[in-house]
């Protein structure tokens, strides 16, 4: 297996973008990742999505994608892991460099989830669990993870405050990102006085419905550091399932294939938690965010919730969370955000992240959740300049 | 769902039936052909119990396309007294009346309607045990 | 009538939703001064005659103790099926079971729809056609606002399952008789949403004429007197007309209060007299007589002597009983009344 690298980034802005059609948002986010690269000729394309086929009624994303970005020819396809689809289309991308029969290859994401009202989109992100008898009963998929919140308030005795000031500090970093959805900073008070949109979850604990795409160029690490000085490697490239429904596992507390996506990538890179500098967790819902502290190893079960109280998760804590905003504050595009992650931490480790810049950003662990943990996609990253 | 996805699970969605594995002995809702556990490829179809109890819920205040008429809804994860879980909608109970541990009862109710024209929707929700 | 063999109940059981209004809330948004309810029942959002009548046959099938399979029949009488053109039967069949080797269908007979049901089951037993017949009266009556029928509307089902008569069976059917005439005192036409009635017409020519003339003509048939009832119940549209008939036949209110429930439940139109006599069933000892005599607009009344058994007493506490279902309420408001009853254009 040849050694992988990120050579380029690109990627749109987040939000409610209108005037853009899902052809639009990808091929920004493609051209510009080449643009970066400073590449023209690419020979594989994977593009993570999930909901074209329900949202735009458009599916065989490959080949459309790959002709509009003026490539028509090129291996292409869509990638389809629920919300993570853009951390399996970086999977795809990394085994068709790492097996040599590719050397160029672009892997990006694009969700367009303003087409339709919010009831179709509702419906349309259910998709992620069972249709024909959990979302048959009325299940939301903000429903599902709050019937985990719940339990896990009730099982730990945890205040539900604790874990939801996790989206404090996203909207703390998305102040500095100037792509992310919401520049504002919000306090715990806003958060707990928003709506419930399935108790106990808050308006405010959910990230929220965006448009948006991004893409990277993949190639070997030996052309990428003949491309740029800035060259991430890939050291660890995993994903795993788990029952798709959370009512099927025996823990629904734990999400299993974070557990066994990361300890094959630590496996991979030879790592551990402590030495992992900055984290991008699928922080779709606060709860989510806490778990994942959990399932990643660097808490114990039940006590996630104590590295966002003592503030560990902040940009200067012990250990950096989504230090571009997170899914909640620099935007959720669903098929894009597992690339997004990526562009966030490469940014941290390239040293460009602006005020957001953390000392100490070697190595990032990247978690891509799709559904309630039904597919986890873990990355890790490592700046090899 | 469109009416043969319906009709196809009609038996399943009426009469809470699930699946137990012959060689293992585990059950499942909703049904399916190969055990997770054991891998075995021998499993039928069972009657579950219908009583059980919530094991946590949600209040559901954004609800999927179909499902507006009926919102707020509480759906809840009640494990049934042979331990198998299965997820449902509470129904005649309110849902500052609902907690982790109250003992629930299976009935058939109306799922959805698709509009006034289409098909009516029933399956199985679960209810507060009044006796 | 008598069929060729004897014919008894082996289960019964009903299902009453447990949202109710009381008559003065009505009585507040119209400013009427007659309410000739307490309160009656409605059903919650996601409920219909369908999901009804199941959770009655259910109850039935619990104090009848057999397995569902073996029923050979299902019959609905309601007023308010779910679906103008596909039978309510069959979903009812599939949910409790008894599909695909039976007969099945919806009937039609204004509020005797549920005795209908009742009469057609007994025939099929009674002739061995079926070993097993399960009879279902069912409604979700729409009330139209403002009128004097909107206090009393309201929706319930009962189930019966009829078998040859046995020392399991809890009551066995004496004999039957019909009454009817063309007489349009309360209709509905095809696609209007609220029925149509003739207020006062609705009484002596219609009401009256009919559960008197049947209950007479039973008597007559089966050679007995009122005297030779213990209990009696007749289709309850209000409290008065039923004590009013009890009066002119020679009945006593004591004989006719355990079977009264409209006053808590309203008249529950297919099932009134059905859940009537469930009521009666609930207390009542072996070897009691009950009358029971329906009464559907259109017009007609089938009247049933009923004959308690031994077996009452075994099978009675298997399942819910009719005020176990009244105690559950939750009293609702006009406003959620007329969203849970479709009454507002969304």
């Amino acid at each position: 297996m040849r050694r992988v690298a990120i050579a380029g980034i690109g990627y749109t802005k987040i939000g409610e973008l209108w005037e853009r059609s899902l052809r639009d948002l990808f091929v920004e986010a493609a051209l510009k990742a080449m643009d970066d690269a400073g590449v023209d000729k690419v020979e594989a394309l994977y593009v993570g999505n999930m909901m074209s086929g329900s949202l735009q009624e458009q599916e065989h994303l490959g080949a459309l994608l790959a002709s509009h970005i003026g490539r028509p020819g090129i291996m292409a396809t869509k990638v389809e892991a629920a919300c993570a689809s853009g951390g399996m289309s970086l999977h795809q991308a990394y085994l068709a460099v790492a097996s040599g029969l590719y050397d160029m290859v672009i892997a990006g994401g694009v969700e367009k989830m303003t087409d339709k009202l919010t009831p179709d989109v509702t419906l349309s992100l259910a998709m992620a669990d069972d249709r024909e008898y959990v979302v048959y009963s009325g299940a939301t998929f903000v429903g599902l993870n709050a019937l985990i919140y719940r339990y896990y308030m009730h099982k730990f005795d945890v205040k539900q405050e604790d874990i939801a000031s996790f989206a404090v500090y996203m909207h703390e970093n998305a102040c500095n990102t100037p792509y992310a959805q919401y520049r504002n900073p919000i306090k715990l008070e806003d958060i707990l006085r928003s709506p419930f949109i399935a108790d106990p979850i808050h308006l405010l604990e959910c990230a929220p419905i965006s448009d948006g795409a991004a893409a990277l160029v993949i190639t070997t690490l030996d052309r990428a550091k003949k491309l740029t000085d800035t060259p991430v490697e890939i050291i660890a490239s995993s994903a795993a399932t788990d029952y798709l429904s959370i009512h099927e596992r025996d823990d629904i507390l734990t999400l299993r294939a974070t557990v066994v996506a990361s300890k094959e990538a630590y496996g991979q890179a030879k790592l551990e938690p402590k030495d992992i500098d900055l984290l991008e967790v699928h922080d779709a819902f606060t709860i989510l965010g806490v778990l994942a502290l959990e399932d990643l190893g660097f808490a114990k079960k039940g006590e996630g919730y104590l590295l966002v109280r003592e503030g560990e998760i902040a940009r200067d804590g012990k250990i950096p969370v989504n230090t571009m905003g997170g899914l909640k504050a620099r935007g959720h595009p669903v098929g894009a955000t597992g690339i997004f992650q990526v562009i966030d931490a490469t940014l941290q480790l390239r040293g460009e992240a602006g005020k957001n810049q953390i000392s100490k950003a070697e190595t990032a662990l990247l978690q891509s959740t799709g559904g309630v943990g039904g597919t986890v996609v873990i990355h890790i990253l490592k700046r090899r300049d | 769902m469109s009416v043969p996805r319906y009709w196809r699970g009609i038996k399943y969605h009426y009469r809470l039936i699930g699946s137990e594995c012959l060689s293992c002995g585990k059950r499942y809702y909703p049904p399916r052909k190969v055990c997770p556990i054991c891998h075995s490829r021998n499993l039928r179809d069972v009657k579950l119990p219908e009583r059980g109890k919530v094991l946590t819920f949600t209040v559901i205040r954004v609800p999927p396309r179909g499902y507006e008429k009926y919102a707020p809804y509480v759906i809840a994860i009640v494990e049934l007294i042979d331990g198998t879980r299965v997820l449902a909608q509470l129904t005649d109970i309110e849902p500052e009346e609902v907690n982790i541990g109250i003992e629930v009862e299976a009935v058939l109710r109306k799922i959805c309607e698709n509009g006034e024209e289409g098909i009516i929707q029933y399956g199985i929700k679960f209810r507060p045990v009044f006796t | 009538m008598r069929p060729s063999r004897e014919v008894g109940i082996i289960g019964y059981g009903v299902y009453i939703p447990m949202y109710r209004i009381k008559g003065e809330e009505i009585s507040r948004i119209w400013k009427s001064s007659t309410i000739p309810v307490k309160e009656k029942s409605i059903v919650g959002p996601d409920e219909d005659s369908v999901t009804m009548a199941i959770e009655a046959a259910k109850n039935a099938l619990k104090r009848a103790k057999i397995d569902p399979r073996d029923i050979g029949s299902i019959r609905i009488g309601t007023e308010s099926k779910p679906y103008a053109v596909k039978p309510s039967a069959t979903i009812i069949a599939e949910a409790l079971g008894i599909t695909p080797v039976s007969l099945a269908a919806d009937l039609e007979f204004a509020c005797k729809a549920g005795t209908e049901a009742f009469e057609a089951s007994i025939a099929l037993v009674g002739s061995n056609m079926v070993n097993y017949a399960l009879a279902i009266g069912v409604d979700t009556a729409q009330g139209r606002p403002r009128d004097a029928l909107e206090y009393t509307a309201g929706c319930g089902a009962a189930a019966y399952i009829l078998a040859p008569k046995s020392y399991e069976t809890i009551a066995y059917i004496e004999g039957s008789y019909s009454y009817v005439t063309d007489t349009p005192d309360f209709w509905r036409r095809e696609g209007q949403f609220y029925p149509m009635h003739t207020g006062r017409f609705t009484g002596r020519p219609a009401y009256f004429k009919h559960i008197v003339e049947a209950a007479k003509g039973l008597m007559e048939n089966l050679g007995l007197k009122i005297s030779d009832f213990d209990y009696v119940v007749f289709h309850q549209p209000n409290i008065k007309f039923p004590m009013t008939a009890a009066r002119i036949l020679g009945f006593k209110v004591d004989q006719l209060k355990p079977g009264l429930l409209c006053g808590e439940i309203g008249n529950t139109y297919a099932a009134s007299t059905l859940i009537g006599l469930a009521g009666i069933l609930d207390i009542a000892k072996p070897s009691n007589r009950i009358l029971a005599v329906s009464f559907g607009s259109g017009a007609g009344s089938d009247a049933f002597s009923i004959v308690v058994q031994d077996a009452i007493e075994s099978k009675r506490d298997l399942a819910p009983k009719v005020l176990d279902y009244v105690k559950r309420r939750k009293y609702v408001d006009y406003a959620l009344y007329a969203v849970y009853r479709n009454k507002i254009r969304t």
